[in-house]
């Protein structure tokens, strides 16, 4: 095994940290196409699979789990969707992992900077398939007011493939949840014999 | 509430001091030499009855001719505050000495300042980026910054 000489220096670590971000802004210029292409696909299906589906999709819909991720001032909003006059507990959804690897919902909650970029990526390629983005904001969705400044990502499908967008600065827990109905919604069109 | 001392009584002070340090004073505020700055400093925290011993922020200002360094000064024990500025013309090249020799609290904040207006502090015992990333090119909050240079 080759082993790898780790930057010891906060100046070299520093370094390190800048290429990284510089390596995904320069990469990052087109933005992921929305994954919504398979949504009409029902035909394909055999009878079989669907109706293997209709169970796994059922489970799927009623136990998202979301990962830990309010960047900024929409976090309040998905805390508020939380608490117990939203309560999405409702729809098994109350479990806010604080470990990707235990999640597969990602709400993005909030203004991604540059700096912040890598990590949040990092955290997405960590969560399991099956697994869903829901960009929650203006800023999460475009940048918002903050589009086209020095360090703000215009809009998280630069780096990530997104499911739902839900509007707002920040959208209230209602619009909140209704964007998280309609992802309910998608995954029960979902089938588990093909990667989304 | 804090007292603020008017910019003439301690312009007056300093001028006993270091005459000629100040170029300028309002009644707020100071204006001092950028390469007097320093010794002012310290001056203004170790003198009896001024006492300067907590230092509230430092700020920078783009002026377009010249950059403007803002420190906020605030004496706890006899509770009155001054504000204390210093110019910078070189836009090249601007150069400020730290007073983070002084006031431990100005490590991020002269930081923060080298980052967004890219002055440099002289005397600072880490001098580097600290919320854009190393690499970035520019400094974002210059008037001039994002005009095609």
């Amino acid at each position: 095994m080759e082993i790898v000489q780790r930057p010891y220096n906060s100046r070299e670590l520093d370094a390190v940290e800048g290429a990284a971000i510089e390596a995904l802004r320069n990469a990052s210029q087109e933005p992921y196409p929305d994954p919504i292409d398979w949504l009409e696909e029902d035909i394909e299906r055999s009878v079989l699979v669907s109706s293997i589906d209709l169970v796994i999709d059922w489970g799927r819909r009623f136990s998202v789990w979301p990962v830990n991720c309010g960047l900024a001032c929409c976090a309040f909003e998905m805390i508020g969707l939380a608490t117990s006059r939203f309560d999405i507990s409702r729809f098994g959804m109350e479990l806010f992992r604080a470990s990707p690897r235990q999640a597969d919902l990602m709400l993005v909650a909030g203004t991604l900077t540059w700096k912040m970029a890598p990590a949040l990526k990092r955290v997405y390629d960590q969560m399991p398939e099956p697994k869903w983005v829901v960009a929650m904001g203006s800023c999460a969705i475009s940048g918002g007011p903050f589009r086209d400044s020095y360090s703000v990502v215009n809009g998280v499908n630069l780096i990530l493939p997104v499911d739902v967008y839900i509007p707002g600065c920040p959208p209230r827990p209602e619009a909140l949840m209704h964007g998280l109905i309609m992802l309910h919604q998608k995954i029960s069109k979902g089938t588990f014999s093909k990667k989304r | 509430m804090t007292i603020a001392l008017s910019g003439e009584d301690v312009a007056r002070r300093i001028g006993e001091h270091l005459p000629d340090a100040v170029t300028e004073f309002s009644e707020t505020a100071v204006f001092i030499k950028v390469e007097d700055v320093l010794d002012i400093a310290r001056f203004l925290k170790e003198t009896p009855r001024l006492e300067f011993d907590y230092l509230n922020s430092i700020t920078a200002v783009d002026y377009t001719e010249h950059f403007e360094v803002v420190y906020h000064l605030t004496s706890i024990t006899n509770n009155h505050s001054i504000v204390l500025k210093t110019r910078c013309y070189d836009r090249e090249n601007p150069r400020v000495p730290s007073v983070v020799s002084l006031w431990q609290g100005a490590d991020f904040q002269e930081r923060e300042v080298y980052d967004l207006m890219g002055i440099a502090f002289d005397g600072h015992p880490n001098l580097k980026r600290i919320l854009l990333w190393e690499g970035f090119a520019g400094h974002p909050l210059r008037k001039d910054y994002g005009s095609g240079v």
